[in-house]
């Protein structure tokens, strides 16, 4: 089931050749996508502050993170704790990206897509939740979660 | 989770849909036991400054005839349950009312006053005040007939993802009831308890304020009080929720 996701996943992509915005474009293979978004470099202490942060990440609302200081956390997602041991880089970055790839179903938000969206707050409309660079940060903040 | 009980857990979010209709829970029930008994306490919720401001307001002369309690004597029997049947189509326009369009209604057809505005403290206030008068009684509101197309429109809002978080009221408030949204707990979504006082709003506020909040959440347009879109949902959320016993003015996080 999850094969065949991915697979029809891959092939909706392959249709939709020229991607009508300028998001940096990125290329999904198996259930990851391996290069850094636009070549950009990551970093961690930014990520953790994203993850943190209650406007723009906000992935609180949901996880639950490896941060004694941060109180109501969500039990909506799959603890984040040891996330970057059971994750390579690559797979962190296509489910931050857009979980839906794997799972139509997910609840996971999309953080780098802005099509096929409906009724989007105009504070919010036509960019994605998270910039290229910001997506390199957080994947380099939860890639450093090794311990479960 | 393994990633394997991941994969299973979402195949079964997919196949469980909706609520069924008798595993629906008031908003109540989700509240911390201190909170339950102070949403009972009349002397401890503060909504009911708000029904007491409206009870005043009903009978109130100054100098605007015929006054509310003209047309509707002995409202604690005359309007006891007609909270519980809104929102309706109104015959005459065949337009969707709710309780507080219904209230602004009389209050320029009949008393030929200016309407009050949504979430004015006047129309909170009649709202909570008429809406206390059904505390307990079944909410019984019609999908059927004239109100089918409006059912139909507040499903398929429900239903659909919206806003750049993606997300559709029935992920949640089906799918998700019971887990932890930082600190709230989430409900089944309905709207029993408004207008209810909010902690985060330290003042009263109506489903559609509520609704609103969710809207933001994930980043969806926010409609606007009294909009066809809302009142819509609300007639779903009401019909989803139909049997379980009024609760405004309910007191929430
Ligand atoms: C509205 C809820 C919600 C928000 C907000 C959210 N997530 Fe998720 N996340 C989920 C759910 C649910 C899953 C499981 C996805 C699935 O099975 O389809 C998930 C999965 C994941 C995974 C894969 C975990 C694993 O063990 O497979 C990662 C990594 C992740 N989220 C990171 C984040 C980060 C970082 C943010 C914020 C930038 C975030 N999430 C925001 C709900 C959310
Ligand atoms: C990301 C999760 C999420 C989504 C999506 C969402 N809500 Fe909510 N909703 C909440 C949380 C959390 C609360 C506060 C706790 C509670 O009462 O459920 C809430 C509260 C409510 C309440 C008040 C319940 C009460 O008794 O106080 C209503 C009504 C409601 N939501 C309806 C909706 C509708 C309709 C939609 C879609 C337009 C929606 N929600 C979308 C999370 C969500």
């Amino acid at each position: 089931m999850r094969l065949a996701a991915i697979r029809s996943a891959l092939i909706m992509l392959a249709l939709a050749s020229a991607p009508a915005s300028a998001l940096e474009a990125y290329k999904v293979v198996g259930d990851a996508i391996p290069a850094p978004l636009g070549g950009k470099i990551g970093d961690l202490k930014r990520g953790r502050a994203l993850v943190l942060d209650r406007t723009q990440g906000n992935c609180l609302i949901c996880h639950q993170v490896p941060e004694p200081n941060e109180p109501f956390q969500g039990t909506i997602g799959p603890g984040l704790a040891g996330v970057g041991a059971r994750l390579d880089t690559g797979q962190l970055r296509l489910r931050l990206i857009d979980a839906g790839l794997l799972n139509p179903q997910t609840v996971m938000p999309p953080y780098f897509r802005i099509e096929g969206l409906r009724d989007v707050a105009p504070a919010f409309r036509d960019r994605p939740a998270l910039t290229a660079q910001e997506i390199e940060d957080v994947v380099a903040y939860l890639a450093s979660l090794r311990t479960p | 989770m393994t990633a394997a009980g991941r994969a299973l857990a979402a195949a079964l979010l997919a196949l469980a849909g909706a609520a069924r209709a008798d595993e629906i829970k008031p908003g109540s029930t989700f509240l911390s036991p201190e909170m339950q008994r102070q949403q009972q306490d009349q002397s401890r919720n503060p909504g009911y400054l708000w029904v007491e401001q409206g009870e005043e307001l009903f009978s109130r002369r100054d100098g605007v005839s015929p006054t509310c309690i003209s047309c509707h004597a002995d409202p604690k029997q005359s309007l006891r349950g007609a909270a519980a049947r809104y929102p309706q189509v109104d015959a005459a326009s065949g337009k969707l009312v709710n309780l507080e369009g219904r209230i602004e209604q009389c209050r320029v057809d009949r008393q030929k006053q200016p309407a009050f505005g949504y979430e004015s403290q006047d129309l909170l206030g009649l709202t909570a005040y008429v809406a206390s008068l059904s505390k307990g009684m079944p909410l019984s509101v019609s999908a059927e007939g004239a109100a089918k197309p409006f059912y139909e429109a507040g499903k398929a809002f429900y239903e659909r993802r919206q806003g750049q978080l993606n997300l559709a009221c029935t992920q949640c408030h089906d799918g998700l009831v019971g887990q932890k949204l930082r600190g709230d707990t989430i409900s089944y979504g309905i709207g029993t308890g408004y207008p209810a006082y909010r902690l985060e709003w330290n003042g009263l506020g109506s489903l559609h304020r509520r609704l609103r909040a969710c809207s933001l959440g994930v980043r969806a347009t926010q409609f606007d009080y009294g909009s066809d879109d809302y009142l819509a949902l609300e007639l779903y959320l009401a019909v989803r929720a139909r049997d379980l016993p009024m609760e405004a003015p309910g007191l929430r996080r």
